[in-house]
């Protein structure tokens, strides 16, 4: 059947800003799914919150809108809009919710849309596990025996037969928030009573454990003609018990027989028949008990999913695009195939590679969290790797990861390594498959590791076979570098140059020389969905070491992007916007674009964003590999975050050309000597400075500047270990921890500026020039993150405009001392009225795509052609674009899924995502902001005040206005005295330790609507954390330090002033 | 680790490690792209004479077990993959996959780059090639491909006469499952699997050499007739052509799967011809044209029938979306229909059991009348 005719319009959801479990794949999909909708000439309408991401792009949607993905603004939207029909398969669990709130407001129904892919019933049927059961029950698949409980005692009824370990999974919940399992009754209760808490409809589900099965996931598509294909088969190396994004995972499956991985996707075409997903993709999870072979659906989701954009990319099969066409009529054999033009999508791709995807976890910014993983996601990011085997698939996925290792070698530590804990391998951490591998080495059997972790033995045996050639090469020492054979092996089991230098003790550069002059050299082999039976016309390509070289590149002038690799806490989407960027400047100059980067979630990683894609671990050897066979005019180093930059100075010194900005004018503004001369060379200061190479050298400095001190290690991304010292003894321990984290880095000690405030700038040069895209204000105070804070475009108080015509003419100084080409960021401080310059990174930063929505320039992509030899004045900027209204950036924190960590604010980042709230006052904008970042701002109710003595007197005016608008003021003692004293009454709440009940209580109760909470020090921490969880589990705002409260507090104002009115993107006045 | 060599009748040669029986064996070289179900592949009939390269990374992965064989033994004229492994992991698994090639004589090679071996087939088509444990110098390689030329070519075997029983039986229906007719099934080489669907649907097999005479099936007096799958050329089995002609003209219903299909296609009037490199896996789209719906299937051929060379009391009922073959037809004057694909699965996808149902419902109207 053709495409439908009878819808013109069509509105699309986005998933929002990047939390854990629902990250860059849904830019991905919802990119590939409006671009897609776009080419049929449909209207598309789109709502997303995230600036960063690449659908919100104006040119990807017809009308963009980028507000809160809460139901109340999607339905106004609607209102306004006026869609035939709603897409909400390609936004992740996010929208899928969204349409059961739209569709329960009667608000699908009013206006008549259809909901295309899943229906609501569907969307119901996936996540409601009884009627999922029921459903599942019918056709004859079979589940888990279950519960389902709203209460303790329901629960403890549900549990009696199932004995322990017994799993609780509460009902509506993202990627399982709350979930867990007990091993025993007072986990069983403490789990429970948290899960009743977290689901929106307080339930829970409550099961039989399959804790040690195997775990399968199949990503199946339908279509309207009920043609149903398996896109791809997944095994989870760890076993059941592990949330599978927090599991190694392995495509296609390795261990199951023909029988049964048929009888599976028997079940599979059940699955998705029953949950009647009338068209698009699905991804439907399996349990299978080792011995007994016995096979349980676990769950299904009826939309494109994380599982399926790695599925996607690790078959070349474009899941999210094809649903996109299956939603609105098209069926599978219409599709044709994109790899091989010729063929059909109506097919099952087959791999003659293996696929192996490592979560990468971000534990060390969240001390005190619980790094067990279980059934709720903790991850952040991850990496794939493709290789003609599992293991040297394997060994290329480890050193993606960035994580300081090589591949499969253990790097010899400066410090002696911790021993291992008793339970290494038994309990599932972050780091388990390492004791795994240290564990066979250490000989013992693959039978007692596979009983101990459940980890199949299959993959134990590869293992084994790996370490077999790693004690052959230990062995030979510097002769295997003479043994063309071993070094092929090596190479073949996914052993990196970095590790044949470890192994052998000799340098990298020997390593490598040594197996170059032998000829064991990579080729690459194509991903063509149909293991060569087929001829592929699309350049998507991975490196291996066999004997046919298939990238086949063409006498075109490329350029190289490199991109970011895994998506961690400091870096994300906002990089990969920027790579994505560039590779369409590249191709609109004219060149070929090439990109090279391993992260499965990504739009970077579409083989349709660059001319050639190369999906390859992001280090010195790889990337050289592909220079070599690419031989591009440049390589662009500035998009992709800390990844590519730590590598430009190796390339250069390997003779590859660096497009833009020079590495040693990177180094000038990294490293902070020349940093310092660079300062005094344009007349301008920083804080008071020192480097430290050890604790004793740091104390030292520390106490020539005073205190208080800002510390942190050079070249990081995110604050990372960054923290502030008030005193001697926090120094030590502060200056012990930078070492501990970044051995062979020295560490940066700066004099903290206290009650400062930040700005941040963007601005683009062409080497000679300096354009200023936008200049941000920061909400908070120094001392918080950047990522962290609210930024506000353009700055809205407080800065003189004399500061803001200094902070421009500082950015051009700087941007031309350092000849910048592309992207640059300044981070300044003012402090009673005086300028410091906090850092330069010439590199673009996470505010580009915020600039750039904010403003309508696409600034990524201008660099990208300043970079390719364009001047400012060639490409028509000349000067920084004006801002209507108020654009502002909220952070989103992934505390909910670390227990008991405080929520706290400080120079280490530690959001995971950001929204964009746009309007055309501040305080609507903050509005939208704080909305879209999951803060619901009341408009009245209990305000509890509790601020330390400096911002006593300052809270006067912002207490005085909440009471004006009609706040009951409640306060801790102290807070109320001061109050008092300025002619307010609150009520005296009491403080934690104070006695019952206390303010926790009132929280949980539900009497308190509003938290300004500023920290009052180290006696009172405990009371605070437990204010800030408990409010946070509680979903009350709490606003943590006096700027933001009086953002909120305007924010409050003017929405009592006023209704939101909501403006696409491309409306250009629209304020 | 002892070496081994794959070598084209072009002279492409293709190192790598010794796995299974030592020694040289001659064959077709075909590749297959499933997935899983190596030892089904290994036990179908229908690649006798065939060197079968696997295009998945690992082969072998749950090991060799009791129950996942298409016949009595290992069929394959030689087998190749990138990657055999020595050790197997499964709760059913018997033996690991280089023992049982090496108990059934079979001569196999791995760590050869197989994705260059597929490339070169598909572009220039399948050959004649051989594996060999026992080449050591060139010129053992130059004498190995002048022997490789001396081999019989695919096209013009006729395999299916000496692959499938050399005498009637009967096999049984499972218990539980009431009889609805009697049926023939004259045996080509073929999979266990078709006489299990058979049974299971209350058909009950008897299996009849592939030199059965119409008049020997014809007497006894069956309720249908199944013509199974089977290796080499169907031009080559003109005898075999002549028979099925017979039980067409019969007017008793009349199903062939894959080799079934081309014998039928050849005594309805029509023609077959060598496919380039064939179809051999789990994943091509058939279309029903009926219903339009696609069906994901279990393929091994080399040969198939020129749809445009069929009479015009032949429909045709299925194709083949990736290079438009016909995947089936049937006879708008007479109970005969086939497909060239294999519903049967064994290894593959369970999307086309419902034709052995219309085999079933196709009996059930031949007694009824």
């Amino acid at each position: 059947m053709p495409k439908r005719t009878d819808i013109k319009s069509i509105l699309v959801l986005g998933s929002g800003p990047i939390v854990i479990g629902q990250a860059c794949e849904f830019d991905y999909s919802g990119t590939q799914a409006c671009r897609a909708l776009r080419r049929e000439g449909y209207r598309v309408v789109l709502v997303n919150s995230n600036p960063a991401t690449i659908m919100t792009d104006p040119e990807f949607a017809d009308a963009t809108y980028i507000e809160p993905l809460d139901r109340d603004t999607v339905a106004a939207i609607i209102a306004q809009e006026r869609p035939d029909a709603l897409l909400p398969t390609v936004g992740g669990q996010t929208a899928l919710n969204l349409a059961v709130a739209l569709d329960e407001a009667g608000v699908l129904e009013k206006h008549g849309i259809e909901t295309l892919g899943a229906s609501v019933r569907s969307v119901r049927l996936g996540e409601d596990r009884l009627l999922f059961k029921q459903a599942m029950q019918e056709v004859g698949v079979e589940v888990l025996l279950s519960g389902i409980a709203k209460s303790i005692d329901e629960a403890r009824a549900v549990a009696a037969p199932f004995g322990y370990p017994v799993v609780i999974r509460p009902s509506f919940t993202l990627g399982g928030t709350g979930g867990g399992i007990a091993f025993n009754k007072d986990d069983f209760e403490a789990i429970v009573r948290r899960g009743l808490t977290l689901s929106p409809v307080h339930e829970i589900l409550i099961e039989e454990s399959v804790l040690g099965w195997k775990e399968f996931e199949l990503e199946v598509m339908r279509d309207a003609a009920d043609t149903f294909v398996v896109v791809c088969s997944i095994e989870n190396l760890d076993p059941m018990g592990v949330h599978t994004g927090d599991s190694i995972t392995v495509a296609p499956q390795m261990t199951l027989s023909d029988i049964e991985y048929q009888a599976m996707r028997d079940d599979a075409k059940k699955v998705i028949r029953a949950v009647g997903v009338a068209t698009g993709g699905s991804n439907i999870q399996f349990a299978v008990h080792p011995k007994t072979g016995r096979r349980i659906v676990i769950e299904m989701n009826p939309r494109v999913s994380r599982s399926s954009a790695l599925a996607s990319k690790a078959t070349g099969f474009p899941i999210a695009k094809i649903a996109a066409l299956l939603a609105v009529g098209y069926r599978l054999d219409e599709i044709p195939n994109d790899i091989t033009k010729k063929t059909p999508a109506a097919f099952e791709p087959t791999l003659d590679y293996v696929v192996v995807k490592i979560p990468r976890f971000t534990f060390e910014k969240f001390p005190g969290a619980d790094t067990t993983l279980g059934v709720q996601m903790k991850s952040v990011g991850e990496v794939m790797a493709l290789g003609r085997t599992f293991a040297e698939s394997f060994g290329k996925a480890v050193r993606s990861l960035e994580t300081g290792r090589t591949g499969w070698i253990d790097a010899p530590s400066a410090s002696p390594p911790a021993p291992p804990k008793a339970d290494a391998l038994r309990v599932p951490r972050p780091d388990r498959i390492f004791a795994v591998l240290a564990a066979l080495r250490g000989g013992t059997p693959v039978a007692t590791v596979a009983d101990v972790t459940g980890i199949d033995p299959w993959f134990l045996d590869r293992f084994q076979e790996v370490i077999a050639v790693e004690r052959e090469v230990r062995a030979a020492g510097r002769r295997a570098l003479g043994d063309a054979d071993l070094l092929r092996r090596a190479k073949r089991s996914g052993f990196s140059d970095p590790d044949l230098a470890l192994l052998t003790g000799s340098a990298v550069a020997d390593a490598r020389a040594a197996r170059t002059r032998h000829g064991v050299t990579p080729v690459f082999n194509r991903v063509d969905t149909c293991a060569a039976e087929f001829e592929s016309r699309t350049p998507y390509l991975y490196s291996c070491y066999e004997t046919e070289d298939e990238a086949d590149p063409s006498d075109r002038e490329k350029v190289i992007v490199l991109g970011s690799g895994p998506n961690r806490i400091g870096q994300g989407l906002e990089f990969d916007y920027c790579c994505v960027h560039a590779a369409e400047a590249i191709t609109q100059a004219g060149y070929e674009s090439v990109m090279i980067n391993c992260n499965p979630e990504t739009v970077s990683t579409d083989y349709d964003t660059s001319d050639r894609l190369y999906f390859e671990p992001l280090t010195l050897e790889d990337v050289l590999a592909v220079v070599e066979r690419e031989k591009p005019k440049g390589v662009l180093v500035q998009f992709g975050g800390q990844t590519p930059l730590k590598l430009a100075k190796a390339l250069e010194a390997a003779g590859v050309p660096i497009l833009g900005t020079s590495p040693d004018a990177i180094d000038r503004a990294e490293d902070r000597e020349r940093f310092g001369e660079l300062l005094r060379d344009v007349n301008l200061q920083a804080p008071p400075w020192g480097v430290a190479r050890d604790v004793a050298e740091g104390l030292k400095v520390g106490r020539q500047l005073g205190f208080p001190l800002l510390v942190r290690p050079s070249y990081v991304l995110g604050g990372r270990a960054m923290r502030i010292a008030y005193d001697e003894d926090t120094l030590e321990a502060v200056l012990e921890e930078a070492i501990a984290a970044f051995p062979d880095r020295p560490v940066l000690i700066d004099r903290f500026l206290e009650d400062a405030y930040e700005l941040d700038v963007d601005a683009l040069g062409d080497g000679e020039h300096v354009v200023v895209a936008g200049v941000m204000q920061h909400i908070e105070e120094a001392g918080i993150h950047s990522g962290d804070s609210y930024a506000v475009l353009p700055p809205y108080r407080r800065v003189p405009r004399a500061a803001l015509g200094e902070i421009r003419q500082a950015t051009a100084k700087l941007g031309q001392a350092l000849e910048v080409v592309g992207l640059m960021n300044v981070q300044f401080a003012i402090r009673g009225g005086e300028l410091f310059v906090l850092e330069v990174n010439p590199r673009a930063s996470r505010t580009v795509p915020f600039v750039a929505k904010s403003t309508g320039v696409p600034f990524a992509r201008l660099a990208a052609r300043l970079c390719l030899g364009e001047t400012l004045p060639g490409i028509g900027l000349t000067e920084e674009p004006p801002v209507l209204g108020f654009s502002i950036k909220a952070p989103v924190f992934p505390f909910r899924r670390f227990e008991g960590v405080d929520t706290i604010l400080g120079p280490e980042m530690r959001s995971t995502g950001e929204v964009m709230g746009r309007d055309r006052s501040f305080g609507l904008a903050f509005l939208k902001a704080a909305l879209g970042a999951g803060i619901r701002l009341p408009e009245k109710g209990n305000a509890f005040l509790s601020v330390h003595d400096g911002d006593k007197d300052a809270l006067l005016p912002l207490a005085r206005e909440l009471d004006s608008l009609g706040f009951r003021l409640l306060a801790t003692a102290g807070t109320a005295k001061a109050l008092a004293r300025g002619g307010l009454t609150a009520k005296t709440v009491l403080k934690v330790n104070e006695g019952r009940p206390n303010i926790v209580d009132l929280l949980i109760n539900g009497s308190v609507d509003l938290i300004v909470n500023t920290p009052l020090g180290r006696e009172s921490f405990y009371d605070e954390v437990s204010i800030r969880r408990t409010a946070l589990d509680r979903d009350v705002p709490c606003l943590t330090t006096l700027s933001a409260a009086s953002a909120a507090l305007e924010a409050i104002r003017a929405r009592a002033a006023g209704a939101l009115t909501y403006a696409p993107l491309q409306e250009e006045v629209r304020v | 680790m002892s070496g081994a060599v794959l070598i084209l009748e072009d002279g492409r040669t293709f190192s790598g490690r010794a796995v299974g029986a030592p020694g040289t064996t001659f064959g077709e070289v075909v590749f297959n792209t499933g997935l899983t179900g190596y030892q089904e592949t290994l036990t179908d009939p229908s690649y006798r004479g065939q060197i079968v390269v696997m295009t998945a990374a690992h082969v072998g992965n749950y090991g060799l077990n009791d129950e996942d064989v298409e016949s009595s033994r290992i069929q394959v004229a030689g087998f190749a993959a990138r990657h055999f492994p020595d050790r197997f992991s499964s709760a059913r698994g018997k033996e690991p996959i280089g023992q049982g090639l090496g108990e059934g004589g079979v001569v196999g090679i791995d760590e050869l780059d197989a994705r260059a071996l597929v490339r070169h087939l598909r572009s220039r088509g399948v050959m004649r090639g051989a594996i060999s444990t026992q080449t050591a110098s060139e010129a053992d390689v130059t004498a190995l491909v002048e022997k490789v030329k001396e081999q019989p070519t695919m096209a013009g075997a006729a395999l299916a006469l000496t692959v499938g029983t050399t005498t009637r039986y009967g096999f049984a229906l499972p218990p539980g499952i009431a009889r609805k007719g009697r049926v023939a099934a004259i045996d080509y080489g073929i999979k266990r699997n078709i006489l299990r669907m058979l049974a299971a649907r209350g058909l009950e097999p008897t299996v009849f050499p592939a030199a059965a005479t119409a008049e020997e099936l014809l007497a006894g007096r069956f309720d249908g007739y199944f013509l199974s799958n089977g290796p080499g050329d169907p031009d080559a089995l003109s005898s075999c052509v002549a028979e099925v002609k017979r039980l067409v003209e019969s007017g008793v219903p009349v199903f062939g799967i894959c080799l079934g299909q081309q014998l039928l296609g050849l005594a309805l009037g029509g023609t077959t011809y060598k496919l380039k490199f064939g179809h051999r896996g789990a994943n091509h789209p058939v279309k029903n044209i009926q219903t339009g719906r696609v069906a994901i299937t279990s393929q091994n051929h080399g040969f198939s029938v020129a749809a445009d060379s069929l009479p015009s009391n032949v429909e045709l009922t299925h194709v083949n979306l990736n290079d438009g073959t016909c995947e089936g037809f049937r006879t708008t004057d007479r109970p005969v229909f086939a497909v060239q694909y294999h519903p049967e699965s064994a290894p593959g996808p369970h999307d086309s059991g419902a034709l052995f149902d219309e085999f079933v419902s196709l009996v059930e109207r031949g007694e009824a009348r």
